[in-house]
């Protein structure tokens, strides 16, 4: 039986997302058409779009679908800042980062502390006449810090400075609120929190003018061409739903997890090394470690062989371990950059999972420090 | 695994004769420019251990490659000679630090799709590097710095195959790299154009212009820097073909930036000096032991015999003149199907030398 650490990569897909989207993947679903298919897949398109909206505290009508998160940064960096001032921190995901250095004029990229937060005083001193665009992720995948958003977007009011949160690996762990983060828009994704990978949304203020970035279609106002994938939306609306549900008791069930697992790691594995926030707010479900002396890549192919997947956090798209921006940015060096193991638990990880892990690590640590014979 | 055929197969072999196998892809160059090492690579390397059944990782040793062969392989042109990446790579890389990895992970043996076999000395027990069965593959070129202690955990499992049979193999266990084409070119430069990638890569102040001249120190042109030229190399010298016989790359001089040409017959060395000579069954051979050495990958054995074999740099001596001697590239022994070992061309040996 394999155990799954690994939910900020990708979650499973939920039994009843799955049951839910199963009517939608055999009949003409067009939410366009004019006939009674039509109407049933716009129906069920608008259900699931009031289901995405709630758990983000927003409107139906400014939720935008896209494929994903990824798309969602692209359209909200591209849609409202090309060629325009962007500011945004270091430990981006890529889908941010790439995109600021490709339209953003100027770009000015804020560092992180040793543990990788983000000070809202610094990203607001960056702020200048020329900047149109503030994009911080609400809370970092590789090594759990949560950034300051709604400090920051205080700090900007009425200043003309849309302010932009990548809220992918937020969604499902923390309580999500845009009026309380005071941001205009903000990505969100299917697939972290137990729906279909390939579905995404943009929430966009009303009233924040968007540039379509897909065009040739009236789909989503006008903001995303293309027809719609309705049987992932559907699915993302009921991931969305019961990430709502179940929000408190599932990040209450996942700190306990990762508290076991810190614990454990530091009773039984010598010189282990926390990566990321010890205290504080942070993502409930994320503990990212280093074993010096021991590569990260060989700890995790030791770990998948004894069936436990984990991730190092950054890893190319042939799943080599290059050195991660994230704690590169937190100030470690090439080599400490490769060493950090993420461990990301979900809502089906038990606490057999976690000591079933603390049993077999300190003997792989140890082999993968060449100190034990194989 | 490469991704290509060979390692396919060796994999596939190693499964068959009851390995418990895993599939490991290096990724060497960051942003995979160049011919391998791209993302297709690894996908076809993924796609052999997924339907042969057993796991693979990528890993990334892109910091190690750029530093055992990419600056190796550019200050060696810099410095006027022709570097051999290849047998560095094998050297350094994949039966160093991959060894090192994978023997971590609680690895035996390190099997490779590489054209070579092991061999054992009925005498003295001891593993030497063979030849290839398939001539025509042999690979043993790049892999002379190999000693017993490599060879004692490494498997060439497509060793005593043909190419042909290779692909055969592939396609019977239905793998779609069966056909694949393979990689000529070195692996890390794009396009394939060396003399523009050492010269983004070396320091500018390394590249300097100079002279082309004849074996009296007549000039007879201007060359962009001695990085651009390789001894033996007769096409692209920029010289007008006024005399009609070809002339031909003979010495390149870093130091004066000067490039002395020569015809075909001012090529002609009596052998060379190898150094950094390791033997990869542990043990020197007598000097005068009759042997042959190869001079570059895919060039004919040229009988020749060791003046000396104590450590340091190694004169040899050929029976007859050979063909031009390119500093830079391995000099490796062979004594029948066996390879003794070899070292890095350090010089022609001069006139006059020998007994």
């Amino acid at each position: 039986m394999r155990i799954y650490l690994d939910h900020n990569a990708t979650a499973p897909l939920g039994l009843e997302v799955r049951e839910a989207m199963l009517p939608f993947l055999g009949p003409p679903a067009n939410p366009s058409s004019a006939h009674r298919e039509g109407a049933r897949a716009r129906s069920a398109l608008e259900t699931a779009r009031a289901e995405v909206a709630a758990l983000v505290g927003a409107a139906s009508a400014e939720i935008v679908f896209t494929s994903g998160a990824t798309e969602a940064n692209n359209l909200a960096l591209r849609g409202t800042a090309a060629g325009l001032g962007i500011v945004t921190t270091a430990i981006e995901h890529a889908s941010v980062l790439e995109t600021a250095r490709a339209v953003g004029a100027p770009l000015t990229v804020v560092p992180v502390d040793r543990v990788g937060r983000v000070d809202a005083g610094q990203v607001i001193a960056a702020c200048d006449a020329a900047t149109r665009l503030v994009s911080v992720g609400l809370a970092n995948g590789e090594v759990g810090s949560l950034a300051p958003v709604a400090a920051i977007t205080a700090g900007l009011r009425s200043n003309g400075i849309l302010v932009h949160s990548d809220a992918a690996q937020a969604a499902g762990r923390l309580p999500l609120d845009v009026a309380a983060l005071g941001v205009d828009l903000l990505s969100l994704s299917a697939h972290k929190l137990g729906g279909p990978a390939g579905i995404g949304a943009l929430w966009v203020r009303r009233g924040v003018e968007l540039a379509a970035q897909t065009t040739g279609g009236s789909q989503e106002r006008g903001r995303r061409a293309g027809t719609e994938n309705v049987a992932a939306i559907v699915g993302f609306g009921v991931a969305a739903a019961r990430a709502r549900a179940e929000l408190a008791a599932n990040a209450a069930a996942a700190a306990r997890l990762v508290e076991r697992l810190w614990t454990g790691l530091r009773t039984h594995v010598p010189g282990v090394v926390l990566n990321g926030p010890a205290d504080g707010p942070r993502l409930p479900n994320t503990l990212n470690v280093s074993f010096p002396g021991a590569a990260g890549e060989s700890l995790l192919v030791l770990l998948d062989l004894a069936g436990v997947a984990v991730s190092l956090g950054s890893a190319c798209a042939a799943g080599a371990a290059e050195p991660s921006h994230v704690l590169l940015a937190m100030g470690r060096d090439r080599d400490a950059a490769r060493s950090g193991v993420r461990f990301s638990v979900g809502p089906s990880t038990t606490a057999g999972d976690i000591d079933r892990v603390l049993e077999l690590l300190p003997a792989l640590v140890a082999q993968a420090r060449g100190e034990a014979a194989a | 695994m490469s991704g290509g055929v060979d390692s396919a197969v060796a994999a596939a072999r190693a499964l068959a004769a009851g390995h418990d196998v895993v599939g490991i892809s290096l990724r060497l160059a960051a942003g995979g420019g160049g011919s391998c090492c791209s993302l297709d690579d690894f996908h076809d390397a993924r796609a052999v251990a997924d339907r042969l059944g057993f796991p693979h990782y990528v890993f990334d040793l892109a910091d190690d490659f750029e530093r055992h062969v990419v600056r190796p392989f550019v200050a060696e042109y810099v410095a006027g000679r022709t570097p051999n990446p290849c047998a560095r790579c094998n050297r350094h890389l994949k039966f160093g630090v991959l060894w090192e990895r994978t023997r971590a992970l609680g690895a035996r043996w390190l099997a490779t799709g590489h054209y070579a076999r092991i061999g054992t000395d009925p005498t003295t027990g001891r593993s030497y590097l063979r030849t290839a069965v398939d001539a025509a593959k042999d690979q043993t070129y790049f892999l002379f710095a190999l000693g017993p202690a490599d060879l004692a955990h490494t498997l060439f499992p497509v060793g005593d195959l043909t190419k042909a049979e290779v692909r055969a193999e592939a396609a019977a266990l239905g793998l779609a790299v069966a056909d694949k084409p393979e990689s000529m070119e070195v692996c890390f430069v794009p396009g394939g154009d060396v003399a523009e990638f050492v010269e983004r890569h070396a320091p500018a102040e390394a590249l300097r212009p100079g002279l082309i001249v004849d074996q009296t120190g007549r000039e007879l042109g201007r060359h962009a820097g001695v990085h651009r030229f390789t001894v033996g190399q007769c096409r692209g010298l920029g010289l007008a073909s006024g005399s009609g016989t070809p002339r031909y790359v003979r010495a390149l001089d870093a130091g004066t930036a000067t490039v002395t040409v020569s015809d075909a017959a001012g090529l002609r060395a009596r052998g060379l000096v190898a150094r950094e000579v390791s033997w990869t069954s542990g043990a020197a051979p007598a000097p005068d032991t009759p042997l042959a050495v190869r001079i570059r990958h895919r060039h004919p054995l040229i009988p020749a015999r060791l003046l000396a074999t104590d450590t340091g740099d190694t004169p040899v001596l050929f029976d007859d003149d050979g063909p031009a001697v390119t500093p830079g590239q391995a000099a490796v022994f062979y004594r029948g199907d066996a390879v003794l070992g070899g070292g890095w061309i350090a010089a022609a040996l001069a006139e006059g030398a020998g007994p």
